[in-house]
């Protein structure tokens, strides 16, 4: 038989270790990546020419951050790398690409998706003033261009990227006005039980707190966000939250980063017919794996936070065992014990995740009670009110219908943004459970392209 | 104009100029055009949808909130693509044109 053809899309932690277990195992691997450098988003390379060190750039994660960049480049003889490269559509099994030399389409036997994630973003009336950032997008200035995404910095939301981009522009010398979390203190406690399978992890996160507070930024829980209050021309000027006691206070300041953890990109996997379930916890739909990685179509296999958002380290672990899994199903030989190993390291990271996820919930009450002048879908300045009128006045109670009906998440960054918090909105507004709303259905491309261009060569 | 992002290290890198709206713009090898352009203003575009100036949100590659034009009409990601010297920028899409359908 000739070598079989496998795909890896993405090439940060995930992609990286299930390129190179591939690659181990003696076959040559194709990896595709939108990025011109490999690493992902969280292990992220700055620009050649720029000289801060593994350690200024990835503090605690130095050292893993320097394994994933030099293993990669040590997999570069061994693998067929297609950088710059953006996988739009998947379809009779083929991976129809544009990159540096225009569309193409690939033929694949297995394919590994890798897809990583972006900040899961629950709006605030005000948001598309100028100067609002994801918290992943003030990560990337400071990490990729080392600059602050303003001169007066508020960090809004929850999770565990909050704490991290803070203490990493306390750090670096921003102005840091405050840290606003959303979740209560009080769901860390509960989430103990799980957050300490990882005590190394949870005391990393403990000791970004302690530096930011170090620093002089005030932090505050159970906060609720009332309005980035600002001007269409000059942008963001100030944020108004109530504290948790229930006063209401406003924060100068130029630039908010925003986010409540991260999303699944999930869009590839969508298009590949993988199954997808509701997960209560995250309050998310996510595509369905076994325990090695393997989706409900055959010949697709899923690793990382493209998957479920387990972190970059669980990403390491999951892409190994993904590769695993596609030898195994091959015909290759695989060690039983590597499978067991992977696989109850994979379950830790899990259980963490968990309770990351009940000590920094998603505050779904804060959509149902979004001002109607809200603009949920910045794309197309769509409002609360006028998405809440399709489900009122056309009967829309379900996402996809909601979405052709007021544009909400037909705009160009197609629901990334507002898909989750649309779809809260409608099961609000509608009085039905957020399962059963569904979710938004991903059409090719993935991303916007030139129509222009799309003559397509095969290989 | 004061700019939106601030550099807070890495300044030591080579210099270069390009145009956006017909102003030359400073910038570093190695910037992207959002940086660069954000670094000595407050504003990438305005939203078609009449709700104001945008910045960009998510700096990787996944909002297209900060689409900016070529000279030659073409749509480029701010915050993906670099900065050159030479360029020349436009904040405002072309106007649309409509190829004669044969």
């Amino acid at each position: 038989m000739a070598e079989p053809s496998i795909i890896v899309v993405g090439a940060g932690p995930a992609g990286f270790r299930a390129a190179q277990t591939l690659a181990d195992a003696g076959l040559r691997p194709i990896v595709m990546d939108e990025a011109r450098r490999a690493g992902g988003q969280i292990y992220r390379r700055q620009p050649e020419g720029f000289t801060r060190s593994h350690q200024d750039l990835y503090g605690t994660e130095a050292n893993r951050a320097r394994s994933v960049h030099d293993g990669f480049d040590a997999l570069l003889p061994h693998i067929d790398y297609r950088s710059d490269t953006l996988v739009w559509h998947l379809s009779d099994g083929q991976a129809w690409t544009l990159g540096p030399d225009g569309h193409r389409s690939t033929p694949y036997d297995a394919l590994l998706l890798c897809t990583g994630a972006t900040d899961r973003v629950m709006p605030v009336k005000g948001w598309h003033h100028a100067g609002t950032y994801s918290l992943g997008a003030a990560q990337i200035a400071l990490k990729a261009q080392a600059c602050a995404i303003g001169s007066r910095v508020v960090f809004l939301g929850s999770g565990p990227l909050l704490y991290l981009v803070a203490a990493q522009y306390a750090k670096a010398g921003a102005n840091v006005a405050a840290v606003l979390d959303t979740s209560p203190f009080s769901a860390r406690i509960a989430a103990l039980p799980n957050l300490l399978c990882q005590p190394a992890v949870l005391w990393n996160g403990i000791a970004l707190t302690r530096d930011i507070k170090k620093a002089g930024i005030p932090v505050l829980y159970g906060v609720t966000p009332v309005e980035v209050v600002g001007n269409p021309e000059t942008g963001v000027g100030s944020l108004r939250f109530r504290a948790s006691d229930g006063t209401e206070q406003d924060i100068d300041c130029d630039a908010i980063g925003m986010g409540h953890h991260l999303r699944p990109e999930a869009q590839l996997a969508d298009l590949a017919r993988c199954d997808f379930a509701f997960e209560a916890l995250t309050r998310q739909w996510l595509p369905v794996q076994d325990s090695d990685g393997r989706s409900s179509v055959d010949g697709v296999y899923l690793a990382g936070d493209g998957a479920r958002i387990s972190g970059a380290r669980s990403a390491e672990v999951s892409g190994r065992l993904a590769a695993l899994a596609v030898l195994k199903d091959l015909g290759f030989p695989v060690d039983s014990a590597d499978l067991t190993h992977l696989r109850s390291a994979k379950a830790r990271y899990g259980r963490f995740a968990r309770g990351l996820a009940q000590a920094f919930p998603w505050p779904s009450e804060q959509a149902k009670a979004l001002p109607d002048e809200t603009i949920v879908c910045r794309c197309e300045a769509v409002t609360a009110g006028t998405l809440r009128e399709t489900v009122r006045e056309a009967g829309a109670r379900e996402a996809n219908r909601a979405k052709a009906l007021s544009r909400v998440g037909m705009g160009r960054c197609q629901g990334r943004y507002c898909g989750l918090a649309a779809a809260e909105i409608i099961a609000a507004e509608a009085g039905v459970p957020l399962e059963s709303v569904g979710r938004l259905r991903n059409a090719a491309p993935v991303k916007p392209i030139a129509i222009g261009t799309a003559r397509t060569s095969g290989e | 104009m004061s700019g939106r992002f601030v550099r807070l290290a890495e300044m030591d890198r080579k210099p270069l100029t390009f145009l956006v709206d017909g102003a030359p713009v400073d910038a570093l090898e190695g910037d992207t055009l959002m940086v660069a352009i954000l670094t000595s203003s407050r504003r990438l575009r305005d939203s078609e949808f009449g709700d104001g100036a945008r910045s960009g949100f998510c700096l990787m590659a996944a909002c297209q909130d900060c689409w900016v034009w070529t000279s030659d009409g073409d749509k480029l990601r701010a915050c993906s693509t670099f900065a050159r010297a030479g360029l020349e920028i436009s904040r405002r899409a072309p106007e649309a044109t409509w190829p004669n359908l044969p």
